[in-house]
């Protein structure tokens, strides 16, 4: 896990005393409303429907067991006992006082933490695959080129008043995507040329929102050394060409559509031959330097033994979590734990600070004392040894992190939408746990197999309804709320966005609509198809007159 | 006399900014005439020492790219604090034009924007007027380092461990 130096520390320190005067003058009326919420964005701090909302960046979702007790003490002191893992890596407080925010900074620079950057028109946190550095088919770890680029993107002069906000995602993996690269501004895929160099395939322009669009590739090849260069110069053709007039046509995508792919690509291209060879091109001591910081952890020999295959046999319970819960890792006789926030009851994503103590102790004691934070807001602990996983699997159980349905219909992505958000047009949280309590039947969970299904309240698509098999997004009719569905999104390397079934409906019907579509899907699967290979099969008219079919 | 900070310093502001809409004659004073204003009048201007061009946020410095040797201050309008556009062009003036001479941030200039804006090439800032431009000085110093490289510093941190 990357470790601050002096030079670190003492830069998040002078934000902090930054950020204190700020708040300092914006009570005292030297700063007006207008002006501290450009400053206060860029420091995560919102001001929401209840209360203000505190947004914390976790660096490609990297977490200590000292962090996370930092986070659950300070839900304790400011806020009211838990915190909220979102779709980006990142952790929210939703309740605290703005006043009281410059002393949890303080609080969270002790640790190495801290709200840079984590809203505001420029570049936010940088993420990538939660299971970076310990998956058997990546190309290399990702992790150190997120940190490369979230050092280079931290207090960056030139962007940090771009038109919109801008998102990075890093994948190094062939096979998967669990990062969403191709729905970021830009999306970076690690690859490996015929010589066997570093370097990146560069895609730009994706993201949702009310404009939902894929990522187009604009360069096949970058070595790994112009990374930062070329980045740059992605950026200053979208600060001097991006849309300012009208904030829901000032992302990125808009300006790559309407330029095409090709010119924009050329257009970076010219900026870049300015730039490429200047200091600002990366070093291999540099990339090296930062590698070091993700070495492998002292891993010990596990020796085999019959009790995790006796213990397996013996348990369903147990079984089922191993096979749904745990991944393979690249080290023998480690196993990849996935602890799912998704129980039933529980918003999506949220923890309770005796709960974060919980996970920390765990990190502790099995998993070299780091969690990472998944897109889908899940915990991972990622170095469990074979033979642990009975203990960590009963001790998750307590907590009620252990809920197998990772990836299932009811691991649903969801937003906080109007319980806590003001951009919010629908609640979502209640509509996640209707659907979560109609299908709370295992067996069957596990024979419809892998579906995405996520949940947004509002076009602003934090719940990233777009990219879920089955999409839900809430909308507003004359001051009512209603549910709009799609199918047919998908996150990963075959990424597309889910179109829309048709009219929406009312929020009790949701449960039964799923149902319908769902038995839609049974009664057409062959043997081996998930949900979306159904559908891509047989298209989206079946599904629309199940749903909309008269009553008889 | 208006005030101005420049090269870190406040200092009298002998510099009248002509409006976007301005017709006529200019007075003899130094001034900072509008793009427009200069591309129409660029060969009678071109015997004066003392004009300058101001830029809005749409209007990019390859307009004035053939000028910049001789230009004294070239100055960046911010319409609006968070329209960022001009952060580009100042470091555009200074790496692919080289330009040597003053940089100047004018319009919804406040001390928040000030550490950014020297490191993008600007060393003259016109404090909003309704600001104190002494508590404004401070938001030069408010990092004492940073990551990337800049106009303040061509050479990133990484290369300076």
């Amino acid at each position: 896990m990357y470790k601050y130096d002096d030079y670190d520390r003492n830069l998040v320190l002078e934000r902090v005393k930054q950020f204190r005067g700020q708040t300092d003058r914006f009570f005292s009326g030297d700063l007006s409303e207008d002006e501290f919420l450009a400053l206060r964005l860029q420091n995560g701090l919102y001001v929401q429907r209840l209360a203000p909302m505190l947004r914390v960046a976790i660096p490609y979702g990297m977490l200590s067991s000292v962090q996370l007790r930092t986070l659950a003490d300070l839900s304790r002191t400011y806020d009211k006992g838990y915190v909220h893992f979102t779709t980006r890596q990142n952790v929210q407080f939703n309740w605290p006082q703005i006043k009281d925010v410059p002393d949890m900074l303080q609080a969270l620079s002790d640790v190495e933490m801290h709200a840079i950057q984590t809203s505001g028109n420029c570049i936010r946190n940088t993420t990538t695959d939660q299971f970076a550095g310990v998956i058997n088919d990546e190309v290399t770890d990702p992790r150190p080129y997120c940190e490369i680029i979230r050092q280079w993107s931290t207090f960056h002069p030139e962007f940090a008043y771009l038109p919109r906000k801008f998102k990075i995602a890093v994948n190094a993996c062939p096979t998967e995507d669990r990062a969403a690269i191709k729905v970021h501004d830009i999306g970076l895929e690690i690859v490996q040329n015929e010589q066997g160099e570093t370097g990146f395939r560069v895609f730009v322009g994706g993201g949702l929102g009310r404009t939902p669009l894929l990522g187009s590739a604009i360069r096949e090849f970058l070595p790994e050394k112009d990374l930062l260069t070329y980045l740059e110069a992605i950026i200053r053709v979208y600060n001097q060409h991006g849309r300012r007039d009208n904030k829901y046509k000032a992302r990125i995508k808009i300006l790559v559509k309407a330029l095409t792919p090709e010119v924009f690509a050329q257009k970076v291209e010219d900026e870049w031959q300015h730039i490429k060879d200047s200091p600002a091109q990366l070093t291999n001591e540099e990339i090296d330097r930062v590698k070091g910081f993700f070495d492998a952890p002292n891993y010990d020999t596990v020796e085999s033994t019959t009790s995790f295959e006796e213990q397996v046999a013996s348990n369903k319970a147990f079984a089922n979590w191993v096979k749904r819960n745990t991944n393979e890792h690249k080290v023998a006789g480690y196993s990849i734990v996935t602890l799912t926030l998704k129980k039933t009851g529980i918003p999506p994503g949220d923890v309770s600070d005796d709960k974060l103590e919980l996970i920390a102790d765990l990190a502790d004691q099995y998993s070299f004392g780091e969690v990472r934070i998944a897109h889908d807001q899940n915990i991972v602990l990622a170095d469990v040894k074979q033979t642990d996983l009975f203990d960590v699997w009963k001790k998750a159980q307590a907590a009620g992190f252990a809920t197998p349905n990772l990836n299932m219909l009811t691991d649903i992505i969801c937003c906080p939408g109007g319980d806590f958000c003001a951009l919010a047009n629908a609640k979502s949280i209640p509509i996640a746990e209707q659907i979560q309590t109609r299908f709370d039947n295992l067996d069957y969970l596990y024979d419809l197999g892998e579906i995405e299904l996520n949940i947004s309240g509002c076009m602003n698509a934090c719940g990233h309804h777009h990219i879920g098999n089955i999409g839900i997004l809430g909308v507003d009719k004359k001051g009512e709320e209603f549910y709009q569905v799609s199918l047919g999104g998908c996150s990963g390397l075959d990424a597309s966005i889910g179109k829309i079934l048709g009219p929406s409906f009312a929020r009790e019907q949701m449960a039964d609509i799923v149902e319908k579509i769902i038995n839609v899907y049974i009664e057409n699967r062959t043997d081996e198809e998930l949900f979306l290979d159904t559908y891509r099969r047989i298209g989206m008219t079946p599904f629309k007159e199940r749903v909309y079919a008269k009553a008889h | 006399m208006p005030k101005l900070i420049k090269d870190s310093q406040i200092v009298e502001d002998n510099w009248l900014i002509i409006d976007a809409d301005f017709e006529g004659d200019l007075p003899e004073q130094e001034v900072i005439v509008p793009l427009a204003y200069w591309t129409e009048n660029r060969d009678a201007l071109a015997s004066r020492s003392n004009v300058g061009v101001w830029l809005d946020s749409h209007q990019e410095p390859s307009a004035i790219a053939s000028d910049v040797k001789s230009l004294p201050v070239i100055a960046i309008n911010f319409p609006k604090f968070a329209d960022g556009r001009g952060y580009s062009y100042a470091r555009l003036l200074r790496e692919r034009f080289n330009y040597e001479g003053e940089i100047r941030a004018i319009g919804d200039v406040l001390q928040d924007q000030l550490f950014y804006m020297k490191r993008c090439g600007f060393n003259a800032f016109a404090v909003r007027a309704d600001r104190d431009i002494e508590q404004a000085l401070n938001g030069l110093s408010d990092f004492s380092n940073s990551y990337q490289a800049g106009c303040d510093n061509p050479i990133p941190q990484f290369r300076r461990r």
